[in-house]
């Protein structure tokens, strides 16, 4: 469970970037966090990274209190995340077995447990038969399935992507949205910054929206609908 | 650690070298400098020390006393003579044993020369001491004490070639420590910009390690791995060059100046090379640890 209780975030510049955020996401929910550009969703998700602190309020999240974390815990909590972003982020000098290996490598996971999970979480997101294939040489659609994979391979509790369709044509982001949904049908709890709203009409899910620091919507209403939903 | 993450460091760090491949090649270039002058003032301080203790087994100080003072007023002397914590070894020269060393030195083959003096000893007022020195550095401060001595006439002793040997000794220690010092400090420098520039490189990998929540060490192992092949590189290459070097020039120094072989022993390799290794190999692997390990605090922090 993801406890956001009253936090503001104000950067150096005087700049409120947050104002009294008050949210509470369940486990296993498919969240949107959706808002314009300078509304603070990203803000909001480098607070729940641990990248950023908040300038007043509580993060709980899976019981772990961020405010009261010593900086040596951080790498530990980090890893019960995964985290895509918009740009892929993949390393252009290795393969998709590779970047994939990559995150379980840098946890000190072992070379066996890593021969025997890449190949699974390849198969999850479709990418079995590109494994060997360097990240330029794949579509936008495909990295950034490389790049969910990457965030899946050590098991997170919580998923979290910053504009993950953003660089996508429509067919491709319809596509990493299944994957997303999917993933959140296995259990884990998804959530989803954007500006889109063409993106969160794609599928169900909670739909909080900001507007210049501020939750100016939560619709649970939508709630968790099956994949019908999705729009080819 | 497992011995997977240990791979992935070593790998890692290497790789690094090789991406920046001129940079890593200036810092190489500048430890292997500063180490090869570092081995070279070593070798020399070393073989000089080893002269200079040589002589302190050697060269001594002899006092002979007034004509006229006897036997026990020489040998209560003598016991104040060694009751000084300078002194190594002291040995008493009856004016007999004198005499019995110099029949043996000069009229050696010619006893019927010497036997024209009969019971007559030449050398009656010769009684004397020989003394050895524990550092032979004092040698100036216990001869002008000596001197001072109630009963002494003369004190013999080697000035020249000591006070030369250490003061060559002090001026190569204070030239090789200025500029040993100054060359550890450019390739510190160059290290750390090596460092940086790898950082460069690295940035959106190790950003992306941070986030997936790759521990402070897990990020920074590669580079410090990176610095310290390049301290060791560094190191190894001036060390098998001088190894070749002082070979070389031992056996040079030795055939061309056969005439100074009695003074001028140089150390055998196998004493020089263990001691300066490590401190050679402590000096690259040091200045790559600490140039690398704080260039990347500055540049990594989770």
């Amino acid at each position: 469970m993801i406890e956001i209780l009253d936090v503001c975030k104000t950067y150096g510049t005087g700049n409120k970037a947050l104002r009294d955020i008050d949210i509470t996401i369940e486990d296993g929910e498919f969240v949107f966090i959706m808002g314009r550009s300078g509304s603070g969703k990203t803000t909001l998700l480098r607070l729940l990274v641990k990248e950023e602190e908040p300038t007043s309020g509580e993060i709980i999240v899976n019981g772990q209190e961020l405010w009261r974390m010593p900086r040596r815990h951080v790498p530990r909590y980090r890893r019960t995340l995964g985290i895509v972003f918009q740009d892929f982020r993949l390393l252009k000098d290795r393969n998709v077995f590779e970047n994939v290996a990559f995150a379980q490598r840098v946890v000190g996971a072992s070379s066996r447990a890593i021969r025997e999970s890449v190949p699974e979480i390849l198969k999850l997101v479709g990418l079995s038969a590109k494994y060997k294939s360097l990240p330029q040489h794949l579509s936008g659609g495909e990295q950034q399935r490389v790049a969910i994979a990457r965030a899946l391979i050590n098991r997170p509790e919580v998923l979290l992507a910053d504009e993950p369709t953003g660089n996508l044509d429509y067919q491709n982001a319809v596509e990493i949205m299944e994957l997303l949904w999917d993933i959140n049908q296995m259990g884990t709890t998804v959530v989803v910054v954007t500006h889109s709203q063409e993106l969160v009409n794609l599928t169900g899910g909670r739909v909080i929206t900001l507007d210049r620091g501020q939750i100016v919507s939560d619709d649970y209403s939508r709630g968790r609908q099956d994949k019908g939903r999705i729009q080819e | 650690m497992r011995i997977s993450v240990f791979w992935y460091c070593l790998k890692q760090g290497i790789k690094n070298i090789f991406k920046n491949i001129w940079f890593s090649l200036a810092s190489v270039a500048t430890i292997s400098a500063s180490v090869f002058l570092f081995c070279l003032f070593f070798s020399i301080l070393t073989n000089i020390q080893f002269m200079v203790k040589n002589m302190e087994s050697t060269v001594g100080i002899t006092v002979l006393f007034d004509e006229g003072l006897g036997e026990t007023d020489i040998l209560a002397l003598g016991a104040a003579i060694g009751g000084r914590g300078e002194i190594r070894e002291m040995t008493y020269i009856s004016p007999q044993e004198a005499w019995d060393s110099f029949q043996s030195d000069y009229f050696a083959g010619h006893e019927e020369l010497a036997a024209g003096f009969a019971q007559d000893n030449p050398l009656a007022g010769s009684a004397s001491y020989e003394i050895h020195l524990w550092d032979i550095s004092s040698q100036n401060e216990i001869v002008t004490w000596l001197q001072g001595l109630e009963g002494v006439r003369q004190v013999n002793y080697s000035n020249t070639i000591v006070e030369g040997f250490l003061s060559f000794n002090r001026v190569v220690g204070l030239l090789s420590l200025v500029i040993t010092g100054v060359l550890l400090l450019v390739a510190m420098f160059l290290i750390s910009n090596t460092i940086s520039v790898a950082a460069a490189f690295r940035r959106q990998e190790s950003q992306i390690m941070r986030l997936i929540g790759a521990t402070n060490f897990m990020i920074r192992a590669p580079f410090i791995v990176e610095g310290v092949v390049i301290g060791l590189i560094g190191a190894g290459i001036p060390l098998a060059g001088i190894y070749v070097l002082y070979t070389r020039c031992v056996i040079y120094l030795t055939e061309r100046f056969s005439i100074l072989s009695g003074v001028v022993k140089f150390l055998p390799m196998e004493e020089l090379y263990p001691a300066m290794t490590a401190v050679a190999m402590g000096l690259g692997v040091g200045i790559g640890f600490f140039g690398s390990f704080f260039t990347i605090r500055k540049y990594l922090k989770v």
